[in-house]
């Protein structure tokens, strides 16, 4: 056990400071709106050139070609978050299509994609989910047909974020109606201007429109745009779900906002008194206190077995289940101790942090959902962690009856 | 950067692990719960003692094996994972206290003795905690008067480490003339609570330290450590029982451990248990090398372990169906161990409270 970072990384944090501070006045900020806003291409372009980001891209495809290290990766994170600079885009495309390309593209895929999508210049959008499947994705039913040269698209997908910006999609669309439905699945790319295609934003309990309906009709797809072979769909599309379970859930994210509670506690106060003197209130804080330490040491855990090329085994499978849910019982608290200021949503005077506490109450329930449920994951833990037995399939059954 | 345990510490927690499976599986607990069979105890104590598991918190220029806070909890988390019948608590509390508060010569002496096995701990430090019916101790001549409640390990401890009210520490002989030691019969058979009453004890002074209390403090935190970790190993016998049961008891012409309701049941135990096996751990290792968030760390660990050991050793029990409540299984020797443990040195309430204070959250 040592908690403290050796010398070597000791002065590559201060290598990421000093950029920081020596680049901060080149950052975007919030006013420079729009994903392709120069000055946040320009800012990525910084970041990728000084490792940064993208940083173990190989440098034939437009990364900055490091070693992967993931203590040098976590410092990277902590740095940025610190200093309250942004750091480099994320997205779908860098985040699950890249790695995806990756490890399953043709060279030309590569060559043709990765830069772009790494420079911000491509922005991707993921067309998985479907109104008919959602934890059982491999249900999907959106199918592409050969005609001639192309594949024409029928069907709809939902959950789609970013689509109504996205320059392309990677798409998962059933090419095989007849194999099973793990085998009659394809993994298609293609323009979001393709004839069509038609988005309509789909408007959440938050009351924003960060998702989207995507419908498809007839929509003409070359062949060759395909990652992997026809029928290879799903095993393509898992590598990039294990990316995206990855993204979720920064330790660091949590205690930040565990101390942004002590301090509206400390300022709140209820018939003349501080929330903070109140002890139920405290009470609640510490005991949500002692779970995201307890969550922080865990993450801890996990970057060490990655660095010796270890599994995390339990700790990690449980990283969704628990760093969501204690998100949400964090904006919970915030929102309890702000009282009826937590119910306000709107302008208002009265209304505090721009009402970012009510807004994560209710987004953090759509990530407890999102991205595999609450029950999804708790199947994960159990079958795969503490290999206890499926579920028999209901078909198999009907069919003994 | 490394968040792990050393291939020393893997093979010290195995090692007692081994020798808890052979020479206290369920029936020989059983012995000493019912039928207070001393012959398992002494078997236990003698084994435990050649591995060292005394001398773990003594320094090695003492002669002791030196090792850190993280290395007791090693041993107290594969006690609690065996449910075994026997405390070590109170000696690490002891190796703590002397290491903290004992002057040089006292230090020499008490290790010594606990080195050659001539000592064993048990500790009436509760009211430095919880004061109930009016107990606590008062000094006068070198002597001590008074009631300690809950005090544990000290029915089969040759000395007991006590507080006077001011925090100061002292060590009794336990045969002393004018203490009484009354047994306080608790949930947990496998391990007694006592009542003591001293009038005019003769005590040893553990005078090395310059501000009583601080001593006292560190003492109670390494206990709430150590007792934290002997949760989380009960927690994980209680988890793999669960699955095991699941996988084998069968309803419906299923295996039960096949219905999503059970299965999350087990998953919902993997998702306590892992985090505070991670708390456990940091919080052991801080109160040694990070005075800052050591001593935050011990509390929230604590406190954690009441929580996420409740919930587990409920859901296990529920897990198991009706034969969860009988004794056939004797899944009940880790719920009520875990149920003591919750109490000892402050329950989940009490010590998220010191937490805020050590923060400066609360006054």
């Amino acid at each position: 056990m040592d908690l403290q970072f050796s010398a070597e990384y000791e002065t590559f944090r201060e290598e990421v400071r000093s950029f920081i501070e020596a680049n901060r006045d080149k950052a975007p900020t919030y006013a420079d709106k729009g994903m392709k806003n120069p000055k946040r291409l320009a800012w990525q372009k910084l970041l990728i050139e000084n490792g940064y980001a993208a940083r173990t891209i190989p440098a034939d495809y437009g990364g900055y070609g490091a070693e992967p290290d993931i203590l040098k990766s976590r410092i990277i994170a902590e740095e940025f978050a610190r200093s309250g600079v942004p750091g480099g885009l994320a997205g779908q495309g860098i985040s699950m299509f890249v790695p995806t390309l990756l490890e399953l593209g043709t060279e030309e895929q590569k060559k043709e994609f990765i830069g772009p999508t790494l420079r911000g210049e491509i922005i991707w959008c993921q067309g998985y989910s479907e109104p008919g499947s959602g934890s059982d994705l491999a249900s999907l039913k959106t199918a592409a047909v050969i005609d001639g040269d192309d594949y024409v698209i029928n069907g709809q997908k939902i959950w789609t974020s970013t689509a109504k910006y996205a320059d392309m999609m990677f798409c998962l669309v059933r090419t095989e109606a007849d194999a099973p439905k793990h085998q009659g699945i394809s993994y298609l790319t293609f323009s979001m201007e393709t004839p069509g295609i038609e988005v309509r934003p789909l408007v959440d309990m938050t009351e924003a429109a960060g998702f989207n309906e995507v419908f498809f009709t007839d929509v003409r797809v070359p062949r060759n745009q395909i990652v992997g072979k026809p029928g290879e769909g799903w095993f393509v599309a898992n590598a990039t779900l294990t990316h995206e379970r990855g993204m979720l859930g920064n330790p660091n994210a949590a205690v930040e906002r565990l101390f942004a509670i002590a301090d509206i506690m400390h300022k709140e106060t209820l018939n003349g008194e501080r929330l903070i003197d109140n002890p139920v209130f405290r009470d609640r804080l510490v005991k949500l206190q002692s779970k995201v330490y307890a969550m922080r040491a865990n993450g801890l855990r996990i970057t060490t077995a990655a660095t010796k090329g270890e599994s995390a085994g339990l700790a990690g499978l449980i990283v969704k289940l628990q760093g969501c849910e204690l998100n949400h019982q964090l904006a919970a608290l915030a929102i309890d101790a702000m009282g009826e200021l937590g119910a306000l949503y709107g302008q208002s005077d009265y209304l505090r942090d721009d009402g970012t506490w009510q807004a994560k109450y209710m987004f953090d329930l759509g990530l407890i959902i999102g991205g595999g449920t609450a029950q999804i994951q708790k199947n994960i833990i159990s079958e795969r962690g503490l290999k206890m037995p499926r579920e028999p399939k209901v078909q198999k059954q009907a069919a003994k009856a | 950067m490394e968040f792990a345990l050393s291939e020393d510490q893997r093979l010290l927690a195995d090692s007692i692990k081994s020798f808890l499976d052979e020479t206290v599986p369920l029936d020989e607990t059983r012995k000493v719960a019912t039928e207070n069979d001393t012959a398992v105890k002494q078997r236990m104590t003698e084994g435990l003692g050649a591995l060292g598991v005394n001398q773990i918190l003594v320094p090695e220029a003492h002669g002791g094996l030196g090792l850190a806070a993280l290395d007791a909890a090693l041993v107290h988390e594969a006690l609690g994972f065996a449910a075994a019948p026997i405390s070590f608590t109170g000696t690490m509390m002891a190796s703590r206290a002397i290491a903290e508060a004992g002057t040089e010569d006292q230090k020499a002496d008490w290790f010594g003795k606990l080195v050659n096995g001539e000592v064993r701990f048990g500790i009436a430090m509760t009211e430095r905690v919880n004061v109930r019916e009016g107990a606590g101790l008062s000094e006068e001549d070198g002597k001590l008067s008074g009631k300690a409640l809950f005090a544990f390990d000290c029915d089969d401890a040759t000395h007991i480490i006590t507080a006077d009210q001011s925090g100061a520490l002292y060590i009794v002989a336990a045969d002393a003339a004018g203490l009484t030691r009354n047994d306080m019969p608790n949930i947990d058979r496998t391990r007694m609570m006592s009542e003591l009453l001293l009038d005019g004890v003769d005590a040893v002074r553990l005078d090395g330290e310059n501000e009583p209390g601080n001593a006292a403090a560190r003492v109670i935190e390494l206990g709430r450590v150590l007792l934290a970790a002997d949760t989380l190993g009960a927690m994980q016998n209680m988890l793999d029982q669960a699955v095991e049961y699941a996988g084998g008891r069968e309803q419906f012409g299923r295996v039960i451990g096949s219905f999503q309701a059970v299965k999350h049941m087990c998953a919902e135990m993997v998702a306590e248990v892992e985090p505070l096996r991670a708390l456990v751990w940091h919080a052991a290792h801080a109160i040694d090398t990070d005075p800052d968030e050591g001593p935050v760390l011990a509390c929230l660990a604590k406190a954690l372990a009441a929580d996420s050991g409740q919930f587990v050793a409920r859901t296990s029990t529920e897990v198991h169906g009706g034969m969860g409540f009988t004794d056939l299984v004797g899944l009940h020797y880790w719920f009520k161990r875990i149920g003591l443990n919750r109490q000892l040195l402050g329950g989940p309430e009490r010590v998220r409270e010191d937490a805020a204070k050590l923060q400066g959250w609360a006054a």
